[in-house]
């Protein structure tokens, strides 16, 4: 059944059996390599950190060669999520990729969802076209969510510190964001709710009031983490100095968002290259010269007190009006209402396809199952999402899908700096870079 | 064919007849031809759609002015490789407008010199790369595999894309990994999803796929897998097995 191949002593040998080439890892130099490992005098070794490590953000995989307690080599493995998102796109229509990309940076949906819909929106040529109340609500939604998403990068970068009153103080202020998000789109994640040419519902009764009461909330909250790290001399000692990466670095790497932001330079996309209307919008660029994780953590705090007041500018504004595009071929028939069964589409729209127009089920019908076209070509969007440039790449061939869709995703790209980080550092000061970068391995593995 | 269908357009000749789906027009590059529409080749399609030709045109090269900063860089990034003593034209294929949005086709030969320059141009300055994407056309022969850069100026405030072709048989792309380390983590990604080969990369290895697998799945002739499930009593196909309204 099988065949032995002759081999040296030192390499693989590979037989063929019914299952396939089997190799025998066999070879006499790993006494020598043990030999050698025992013998020498220093203390060098390979850790493996993660891939489940609480510490690590999910499922990421540190590998730290160590000398002592300083780390001298430091790389990443990283695609245990992946899960095939950007494939599975081209198999859906325009409008359920919404459903996809919300679900890559599970911290930041509104800003993937967001992207990916400008894009779209791009290759249609509706930019002008949406509403300016979708906008509005676009800015507000992503506000907020850069708010929740710092809260959670403070909260477990506290919690990895071993300060665990500012993780449950993270937390609890997260928790009132996503209250919103079911209030607004049903959803505590994975919302689905802004759509190419606007969004899935307007906002609910009581939204409005409950976002003021929030932000009345949150002004007095977002003191406390002042109170509790800002100036507490341990969260200090451990945070400066620690991480460093100057702007060179931050160039060469790509590293985008708060990282850049630290080494001083106030790049932002909202400011640079505005989208949704960012430019009538009345904020600041907070930046750091420590090019550490102190100013980093500086920085999520200032922009979250940044970010309130975009929030209540956006309340400010909202006026009535339509949340999606008046093409009929783009638009989303129905708005969906709350029914005794759940959200769907509202019954109104149920009762004119299903009893007055025939016309209008079969629009509503080619619409959802077959979608809309797109002409071909492409175009690239960035938004500046939490953690830097959210950039999207869409192709299209014009059909009812997806050509191609890639996502620039800012923890992926910011995670390559982990290695000019931590190298010749602490094994302790890792986890407070890896924090500092802020990375979700929903957005890193996609 | 007759020579008129009931609409008085004849899909085989009148590509740029504008009430047919997704058309662009006479203009751009052809890259495949698309017959049907519902993604049924083996009979039982009775719609009338079956005969539908469509031809797939992505937008072709732009003639100047390309309007705005666009003329700008274009110069500045022939004037800067006229110094190196390389020809512009050798360089760059062509120069697509579109959707507001600059890309230069690069030959893959001329890549690292182009990027090299786009970066220390002073009036260029394109110091951000944002990485690469790798996008497969499988029916564009000769040119299937293709990988678009996005580089950002944060001194001009400005952004460009590069894109670059190889073929199937030879997919080889010289590596950016020395100009913009950034691409390192990214072009790993593209190789390990397109099976385009970057030379010159520190460590071409896989990134997201187990280091075994087999295939490169972003392209397109690779399988989305999944099973059918039942719905309610009914088969419901998996997603790449559904009607799909090509």
């Amino acid at each position: 059944m099988s065949t032995q191949t002759p081999s040296s002593a030192s390499a693989a040998s590979a037989r063929e059996t019914t299952e396939g080439t089997v190799y025998t890892v066999t070879g006499g130099d790993w006494d020598e390599i043990a030999q050698t490992a025992a013998t020498s005098d220093d203390e060098r070794i390979i850790v493996n950190m993660g891939p489940q490590h609480p510490s690590t953000h999910g499922v990421l995989r540190l590998i730290l060669e160590i000398d002592g307690e300083t780390v001298t080599e430091a790389r990443c493995g990283i695609g245990y999520l992946h899960t095939g998102i950007e494939k599975n796109l081209e198999f859906r229509t325009w409008t359920q990729g919404t459903t996809f990309v919300t679900r890559m940076d599970y911290l930041t949906p509104f800003f993937n969802e967001t992207a990916y819909c400008l894009a779209v929106e791009k290759l249609l040529g509706i930019e002008d076209q949406v509403p300016d109340r979708a906008s509005i609500i676009r800015v507000l939604m992503m506000e907020l969510n850069r708010l929740s998403s710092h809260l959670v990068c403070i909260a477990t970068g506290g919690m990895e510190l071993g300060a665990t009153t500012i993780m449950i103080y993270g937390f609890r202020d997260r928790e009132l964001i996503l209250d919103i998000y079911e209030l607004i789109t049903g959803l505590r994640m994975n919302h689905a709710y802004i759509r190419p040419g606007g969004l899935a519902q307007d906002l609910p009764p009581g939204a409005v009031d409950q976002i003021r009461e929030f932000v009345k909330k949150m002004k007095k909250n977002l003191p406390e983490y002042d109170k509790l790290a800002t100036g507490n001399p341990i969260f200090k000692a451990r945070m400066q100095d620690v991480g460093y990466l100057d702007l060179a670095g931050c160039m060469a790497l790509g590293a985008t968002g708060p990282i850049l932001r630290s080494a001083g330079l106030p790049h932002d996309l909202r400011k640079s290259q505005p989208y949704c209307g960012y430019e009538t919008y009345d904020f600041e660029v907070p930046t750091a010269d420590t090019c550490d994780s102190y100013g980093r953590f500086l920085i999520r705090v200032e922009e979250m007190r940044q970010s309130l007041r975009i929030v209540e500018q956006c309340l400010d504004r909202l006026q009535p009006g339509p949340v999606m595009v008046a093409d009929k071929k783009i638009a989303w028939p129905a708005q969906l209402a709350l029914g005794p069964d759940g959200l769907g589409n509202s019954l109104d729209h149920i009762k004119n396809i299903m009893g007055t127009s025939m016309e209008a089920l079969i629009h509503h019908f080619k619409l959802v199952t077959e979608g809309f076209r797109v002409p071909p070509g492409q175009a690239y969007v960035a938004v500046e999402s939490p953690k830097g440039e959210l950039g999207v790449h869409v192709a299209s061939d014009g059909g009812t899908r997806p050509y191609r869709v890639h996502f620039r995703d800012p923890s992926f790209t910011n995670l390559q700096a982990m290695a000019a980080m931590c190298e010749g550092g602490q094994v302790a000061d890792v986890i407070v870079a890896v924090a500092s970068i802020d990375p979700v391995m929903g957005g890193v593995d996609r | 064919m007759s020579d008129a269908n009931g609409n008085g357009v004849n899909p085989e000749k009148d590509l740029g007849a504008s009430n047919l789906p997704g058309q662009r027009g006479e203009g751009g590059e052809e890259i495949r031809v698309q017959r049907g529409m519902f993604g049924a080749d083996n009979g039982g399609d009775t719609t009338g759609y079956g005969g539908l030709v469509r031809s797939v045109r992505l937008p072709g090269p732009a003639t100047r002015p390309y309007g705005g900063w666009f003329d700008e860089v274009a110069d500045e990034l022939e004037g800067a490789l006229e110094e190196q003593g390389l020809v512009p034209d050798n360089a760059v294929e062509k120069t697509v407008v579109d959707r507001g949005e600059i890309t230069f086709h690069i030959e893959r030969e001329h890549l690292v010199r182009v990027a090299q320059t786009l970066r220390d141009d002073p009036a260029l300055r394109f110091e951000l790369c944002t990485g690469v994407s790798g996008v497969h056309y499988p029916h564009d022969k000769g040119r299937e595999l293709h990988a678009v850069y996005h580089l950002r100026s944060i001194t001009h405030n400005r952004l460009i894309r590069l894109e670059v072709s190889a073929p199937d048989a030879d997919p080889h792309v010289p590596s950016l990994v020395s100009v913009y380390p950034t691409n390192d983590w990214h072009e790993r990604e593209t190789y390990d999803f397109f099976g385009l080969i970057f030379d010159g990369h520190p460590a071409l290895t896989r990134i997201m796929m187990p280091d075994d697998w087999q295939g490169f799945p972003q392209r397109k002739d690779y399988p989305l897998g999944g099973i059918p499930v039942e719905y309610k009593g009914a088969q419901i196909p998996a997603p790449d097995q559904r009607r799909s309204y090509s």
